[in-house]
């Protein structure tokens, strides 16, 4: 498994899911955002988490049409998978790799806390090391990641079962009080039609060392290393 | 010429700030205001020779940058 992690201006959270990927057993290059092509035999191609361009105009919306995001449009066209964490999710929706936009925050406050979610799906390239409904323990940290699709849009998605995780209490039950972004359905983590595409607010990453708190983000390098 | 880009949330659309403005609005004691709405206005020098190719380049600008039209709509003023 040959990751490109893709590095905008702002992004900061790089070198944390790099380092994620390489203990699956990933090699990883790093790929700068002017850069026209990814490195030869990329898989994955992954957008980390940040600030990229500082959230100018809209999050992810000027890093969602930089040269390197025409590359990662190509690599998922031919299939090849792509990751994008937190400001990743929000440029993957920028640049229409996958539907619908984050919106800010319900309540308008930046928040970060530990997360549960609830895994979907596992029959795909970036779930297959967790169990389906499993409750997992992760990072949230982000001021606009309330999923908004139009309602034609959420049906698809919803009929299509391109749900990757939903905002869970720690019991794996859907609960208002458990989705602090107001995102509609719960939704956590989106996949692309094809599911070669992922993007996912909350921080997986955050979560490989049990040193710093928690080891359920494994699930997620490991299923994509396998 | 100049032009102006006025970027708004599609109806429907929840607005967190515009809301957060409403309450700001009803505690200054500012009365009469049912609801509010932000948008976002941009200011642009065009080098176009005439009215209908500024319009052009513009709506490019609004469907490729400025305005994500999943949630927001766009108006174009050429002034």
């Amino acid at each position: 498994m040959h990751a490109a992690v893709v590095v905008f201006p702002g992004s900061n959270r790089e070198s944390d899911v790099a380092r994620a990927l390489r203990r699956s057993g990933a090699r990883v290059s790093m790929v700068w955002h002017a850069d026209h092509d990814l490195p030869a035999g990329t898989d994955l191609a992954v957008l980390p988490g940040g600030f990229s361009y500082g959230d100018y105009l809209r999050c992810g919306a000027i890093a969602g049409r930089a040269a390197a995001m025409d590359a990662v449009r190509a690599h998922a066209a031919r299939g090849g998978l792509v990751l994008g964490i937190c400001n990743g999710f929000q440029i993957l929706c920028e640049s229409g790799l996958l539907p619908g936009v984050l919106m800010r925050n319900v309540n308008r406050r930046f928040i970060c806390h530990r997360q549960t979610l609830r895994v979907e799906r596992t029959d795909t390239r970036f779930t297959s090391a967790y169990q389906k409904g499993q409750v997992i323990d992760v990072c949230v940290a982000h001021g606009e990641g309330n999923y908004f699709a139009d309602p034609e849009t959420l049906a698809r998605i919803e009929g299509e079962g391109r749900v990757a995780f939903r905002y869970c209490d720690a019991a794996g039950t859907i609960t208002v009080e458990a989705n602090r972004n107001g995102s509609l359905n719960a939704i956590a983590g989106v996949y692309s039609e094809a599911g070669n595409v992922l993007g996912m607010m909350p921080h997986p990453e955050n979560f490989v060392e049990g040193l710093i708190g928690g080891t359920d983000g494994r699930g997620l390098f490991d299923s994509l290393a396998a | 010429m100049k032009a102006r880009i006025i970027v708004t949330l599609k109806t429907g659309v929840l607005d967190p700030q515009g809301k957060a403005i409403e309450a700001a609005l009803k505690s200054l004691g500012i009365d009469g205001i049912d609801s509010v709405r932000q948008g976002k206005v941009f200011d642009l020098e065009v080098s176009a020779a005439d009215g209908p190719t500024a319009e052009a380049t513009l709506r490019t600008a609004c469907e490729k940058l400025l305005a994500n039209t999943v949630v927001e709509n766009y108006a174009i003023e050429i002034l």
